[in-house]
């Protein structure tokens, strides 16, 4: 919301001793936040008002003209202009030697065909005016001011108006009454401590009749409309509005129209009250109804657009058609016309949702919706109407009818709250007196008599203690309140899981990962992508009914793709090589349930030089150790489509499914123009967290030496070292404390589809140290069970 | 004899001088010491003198033993040292060359802000707790005190799961406040961040998911002084002792009174001006805008079955990228989702 300062200053409270800057900051720390503030000067530096002494022609130009300007100094300057509306005694703008013209417009001496020029003659549009701004103004020259109350030497800013402050506020949505002139105008006041002016419309009525014999209002949508105020104007002139009213209507950027349109915009940003102006003409049998739209029916907008209409879209019509959109623009068939002669003016308050919600569904929020939106205060319809109807009496455009016609949908419910002087105090920690609460409230025109609070129409926001706190608080001022410390009674900390998700980041940092962060929800395309089958149940999403767009309209319910996502743009910027992690939920919906499950996923993706799929799982097992979980097992896996059918393993711990660590299958890897081979690893966080060992306590370090026996054996090519392992751990015995591989060899000396696997046993007893014959004993039952169950020999 | 005992000593020592290997030194000790040497040769002719001669002899023949002896001691360690040396001298490297190379993984920037700001709250006895981003309407917006028909529920600014509007995509950590009065009576300190989803299309300022942290105290006797006391110690803890802070009222459903705190900037020190153009950092504000707060809504507390005559709180939430991106001087939020090694890399 603008607020030009001088507007304020006239007519409200003259604040024009304050700064700038300091009205600005008091004002945003009394709770009015300025988001930004201009002079309106700024743009326009050293331009004067000149009186052209003389005129003579350029000897070398057939249409540019030597002026001597008288511009309040003891010597004219030389001017030269190629306008041709110029006579001699005419007063014209005068931009001077080293001047500066809106748009950055540097205006320096100079020569023309040889003679000098001591700047330029300026034309309304080089000011930055229209001809809305200046109707009477000649477009197509040089503007003339003999007209204006002016003299050699003025600033033309003072002329135009613009020595004035613009202030742009950033109103909150429980202040509707903000969005005003006069709503400002009282914040002000209260923020400096002082009484604004108020000023009670006045209208003194014709001779003109009365409305009632004209005008017919129904309001059947009474849900949608709570209040609808009209009067009439006849014997109509229509004519530019005085420069006053123009200037202010500039100064809040709105374009001055004719009479009647700019007292309907005055009103608007005065009080803060949307106003429409219909011609009666085009009111069809004298009748105005307020409803909603019926199926199909259209309206040419003032912005010339046909809008199609719908059930729920509240119209203004006649008894034909509709010739309104309510509270967001009128209709083109009852615009005011130069040849408009009697005027309805409509003030209405209509309900702020439905007016969002057919300004968002046609396209067109509007000045007027954007107010209607925040609910304006229906006891402000009469006294605009009345204001209008005063302003045109003011211009002498036309005769007021006598009437009034307004109708009310709602019951008032004025509003009382006792006023909590020792609740309050308690809420802010203040120990604010009674009688200061009552000087601010007071000073924000909130009446209180004996203690009650007289809650203004205007300040729908203020219902119970808290809310008087706040005006109280922000009268004392929130930074006079003394800050303290409370004494908490809480822990602080994180949750196990939490510190056990904190360990997984220190983790993989440590081996060389890089955390990532991706987007929750995902394109529905990832899942062909990934190539994951379609009867597939990670193809059952969560689906964003109003995406931004297809390719972030569906919950992941796997994070694989985004770690693909982002290791492809990595491969794209040109990155040789790529070690990412990420810890972040997935979304899957739960039958019947209206929140879905979402567990936390660890992705590990990498591609390079030097990955392969035994580094990546030497990491995972390294993070496994490091966040101490149980030992988890890796078994070959050649369905899922993900990944390449012989490098990928389903990872478990006590046979629960944790997730997949392997190389990405190749296909994928094209899929998303990732070249070379790409390894990742999913794993159930949250599954995980529950295979979590205790806090490690201290074990005896061994007093009495390991030995350690080497065993090659010579088994069939099917045969998997964890196949291995896990017979020889069953059948060591006790004294087995280690199993590790070394060596796989094929080749010469072994026969074709068999293979050779050595591996280091590490033996030990708590109690003494191992003889020859102990160490026999269990190579024996592991070599054995080696025999029996896997059908491998001694090699 | 006694002559020769003498020429032996000279020689040994000029011989051992000269040796340079341990080999060269080895086969000296054998030539003189050894069971065939000379000196075991000479004494081997002791026999031949006199009484009186062998005790002079033989105290000659010692001394010229242990003057050997000692000499070739001498000059092992020398010939060894000398030997160290040239070894030492020729496993020369070149120390200049690069060490062997070792990837440290990054965490990410916006998440290295996080854990910082995370452990000052927890040393002020704040619990940090999480909760769902898929969310009901009602935690998002009902119980928060927003109505039915606020602009923050249209389908233009939230994501939107069901027919009926009742499941979405959280817009904002505030639910968990709900979450935790549901949870746990008075009193209450936790600190909930989270990701949170708006439909802004993503460019330099905005992105349709981003991170708030949220914080709620509910106790006995909570006071607007006691929010301004936390929040400005936590501010300092994070911007440094000689901060500059103010609060100004602002809105929020859930809060009454609302505020907003803003900190001096610290480039143009609130003038809003730096050599008398207007401040890049503030914007010629002369004030940065650092979060959102106040005292927890009487009927929010109510809406969690907690007294509102009996308890009061504060509650505030702030942006993390926004911090993030402020605190390490990075000037496009798309940078914190693209995920380039390069730029996560730097920090």
């Amino acid at each position: 919301m603008k607020l030009n300062r001088k507007w304020l200053h006239e007519e409200f409270v003259d604040l024009s001793h304050v700064s700038d800057r300091e009205y600005v900051e008091k004002l945003t720390v009394f709770g009015q936040k300025v988001e930004t503030y201009e002079r309106m000067d700024a743009e326009i530096k050293n331009v004067v008002v000149g009186k052209v002494v003389s005129i003579v022609k350029h000897e070398n130009s057939d249409h540019m003209w030597i002026c001597q300007v008288d511009v309040g100094k003891e010597e004219p300057v030389q001017i030269v202009t190629g306008a041709q509306n110029v006579h001699q005694g005419d007063l014209v703008p005068a931009a001077l030697h080293n001047s500066y013209l809106p748009g950055g417009i540097h205006i320096t001496k100079g020569k023309l065909r040889g003679e000098p020029s001591h700047g330029m003659l300026c034309s309304f549009a080089e000011l930055g005016l229209t001809q809305n701004d200046l109707p009477d103004a000649y477009a197509d020259g040089i503007w003339i001011l003999n007209n204006e109350d002016c003299k050699p030497g003025d600033d033309i800013n003072v002329v135009i108006g613009n020595d004035d402050t613009i202030v742009d506020f950033e109103i909150t949505n429980n202040r509707p009454d903000c969005y005003s002139i006069i709503g400002l105008a009282r914040e002000s006041a209260a923020a400096f401590g002082m009484q604004m002016k108020h000023h009670e419309p006045v209208v003194k009525g014709s001779d003109a009749g009365s409305m009632y014999d004209k005008l017919d209002v129904e309001v059947p949508a009474t849900e949608l409309c709570n209040r609808y105020s009209s009067r009439m104007v006849t014997n109509v002139k229509i004519a530019p509005s005085p420069k006053w009213l123009r200037n202010r209507l500039r100064a809040n950027g709105v374009r001055p129209i004719n009479n009647i349109v700019d007292i309907t915009n005055y009103v608007m940003l005065e009080y803060g009250q949307p106003m429409h102006a219909f011609d009666y003409r085009y009111v069809s049998s004298g009748k105005i109804v307020v409803r909603e739209a019926e199926e199909g029916e259209t309206l040419t907008t003032l912005d010339d657009n046909v809008r199609q209409l719908n059930p729920g879209m509240l119209v203004i019509a006649d008894e034909d058609k509709p010739i309104g959109l309510a509270g967001i623009m009128g209709g083109e068939n009852s615009e005011i016309m130069d040849d408009t002669t009697t005027v309805v003016f409509e003030s209405a308050n209509f309900n702020g949702t439905s007016i969002r919600q057919t300004a968002l569904a046609l396209g067109m929020r509007t000045e007027s919706s954007g107010k209607f939106e925040k609910n304006l205060d229906p006891m402000m319809t009469v006294p605009a109407v009345q204001r209008a109807c005063e302003l045109v009496e003011l211009l002498a455009c036309g005769d007021v009818m006598d009437g009034i016609i307004d109708i009310v949908n709602y019951v008032p419910a004025p509003k009382t709250l006792p006023l909590e002087t020792e609740k309050i105090n308690k809420l802010l920690g203040t120990d604010i007196p009674t009688e200061e609460m009552v000087k601010f409230l007071e000073l924000l025109e909130i009446p209180v008599v004996n203690n009650e609070i007289q809650v203004p129409s205007w300040r729908p926001d203020l219902n119970l203690m808290a809310d008087i706190a706040e005006e109280v608080g922000r009268s004392f001022g929130y930074n006079n309140i003394p800050t303290t410390a409370f004494k908490n009674a809480t822990q602080g900390g994180y949750s196990p899981i939490m510190k056990f998700e904190n360990k997984v980041g220190v983790q993989c940092q440590a081996l060389g990962y890089s955390e990532i962060i991706t987007y929750s929800f995902v394109s529905p395309t990832i899942f062909d992508q990934i190539r994951i089958p379609a009867d597939s149940p990670l193809r059952n999403t969560l689906k964003i009914q109003n995406p931004l767009g297809e390719d972030t309209s569906v919950m992941r319910t796997t994070a694989l793709p985004s770690m693909l996502d982002i290791l492809a743009r990595n491969s794209a910027y040109h990155n040789k090589a790529a070690k990412l992690y990420e810890l972040s939920k997935i979304y899957l919906p739960i039958e019947g349930a209206a929140l879905p499950e979402e567990p936390k996923i660890l992705v590990l993706g990498t591609y390079g030089a030097d990955e392969s799929f035994f580094t990546i799982k030497g990491e995972l097992e390294a993070i496994f150790a490091g966040i101490r979980v149980k030992k988890a097992r890796y078994c070959a896996v050649n369905d899922n489509p993900s990944y390449h059918p012989g490098r990928c393993a389903k990872v478990t711990i006590d046979g629960v499914e944790l997730g997949y660590i392997g190389q990405i299958h190749p296909l994928v890897a094209k899929n998303y123009g990732i070249d070379g081979e790409v390894y990742c690893a999913e794993i159930n966080f949250t599954k995980l967290a529950e295979f979590r060992l205790p806090d490690p306590t201290y074990v005896a370090l061994p007093k009495y030496p390991s030995v350690t026996r080497d065993l090659a054996i010579l088994c069939d090519e099917e045969i998997t070292v964890a196949q291995v392992e896990d017979v020889i751990t069953g059948a060591a015995g006790k004294l087995l404390r280690d199993v590790r591989l070394f060596d796989i060899y094929r080749g010469t000396g072994v026969p074709e589809g068999k293979k050779s696997m050595a591996f280091s046993l590490e033996l030990r007893a708590d109690d003494r140290t191992l003889t020859d014959s102990d160490s026999e004993q269990a190579m024996n039952k592991a070599l054995n069970a080696l025999k029996k169950e896997l059908g491998a020999e001694l090699r | 004899m006694q002559q020769q005992l003498e020429l032996i000593r000279q020689q040994a020592m000029s011989a051992l001088d000269e040796a340079t290997t341990p080999a060269a030194l080895e086969e000296l000790r054998v030539k003189l010491l050894g069971k065939k040497g000379e000196l075991t040769a000479v004494l081997k002719q002791m026999g031949q003198l006199s009484p009186e001669e062998r005790p002079v002899i033989g105290q000659i023949a010692n001394s010229v033993r242990s003057a050997i002896e000692e000499k070739l001691e001498q000059r092992k360690a020398a010939i060894n040292a000398a030997v160290l040396e040239e070894k030492l001298s020729a496993e020369k490297i070149d120390v200049t060359i690069p060490g062997k190379a070792v990837t440290m993984g990054h965490q990410h920037p916006m998440n290295q802000v996080l854990q910082e700001i995370k452990d000052i709250f927890i040393g002020m006895g704040y619990q940090i707790v999480d909760g769902p981003e898929v969310e009901l309407a009602d935690y998002n917006f009902t119980r928060l005190n927003i109505e039915e028909g606020h602009p923050s529920r249209d389908r233009s600014d939230t994501f939107y799961f069901t027919d009926d509007d009742s499941v979405l995509l959280r817009t904002q950590t505030s639910p968990m406040q709900i979450r935790a009065m549901e949870n746990t009576k008075p009193p209450i300190c936790i600190l909930a961040p989270g990701r949170v989803f708006r439909k802004d299309e993503a460019d330099a300022t905005h992105s349709p998911m981003f991170h708030q942290i949220e914080g709620l105290v509910v106790d006995e006797n909570i006071t607007m002084g006691d929010l301004k006391g936390a929040l400005v110690t936590v501010m300092r803890r994070i911007y440094g002792q000689d901060a500059q802070m103010r609060f100004r009222p602002h809105h929020f459903p859930f809060t009454e009174p609302s505020c907003e705190m803003d900190m001096q900037c610290h480039k143009c020190h609130g003038t809003g001006e730096v050599d008398g153009q207007v401040c890049s950092t503030c914007h010629g504000e002369g004030w940065i805008e650092l979060l959102g707060a106040g005292m927890v809504h009487p009927k929010v507390l109510e809406s969690c079955g907690i007294d509102p005559e009996k308890y009061s709180g504060f509650a505030f939430g702030m942006g993390l990228e926004r911090m993030a991106m402020g605190r390490m001087r990075i000037n496009d939020l798309r940078l914190i989702f693209d995920n380039d090694v390069r730029f996560l890399n730097q920090f």
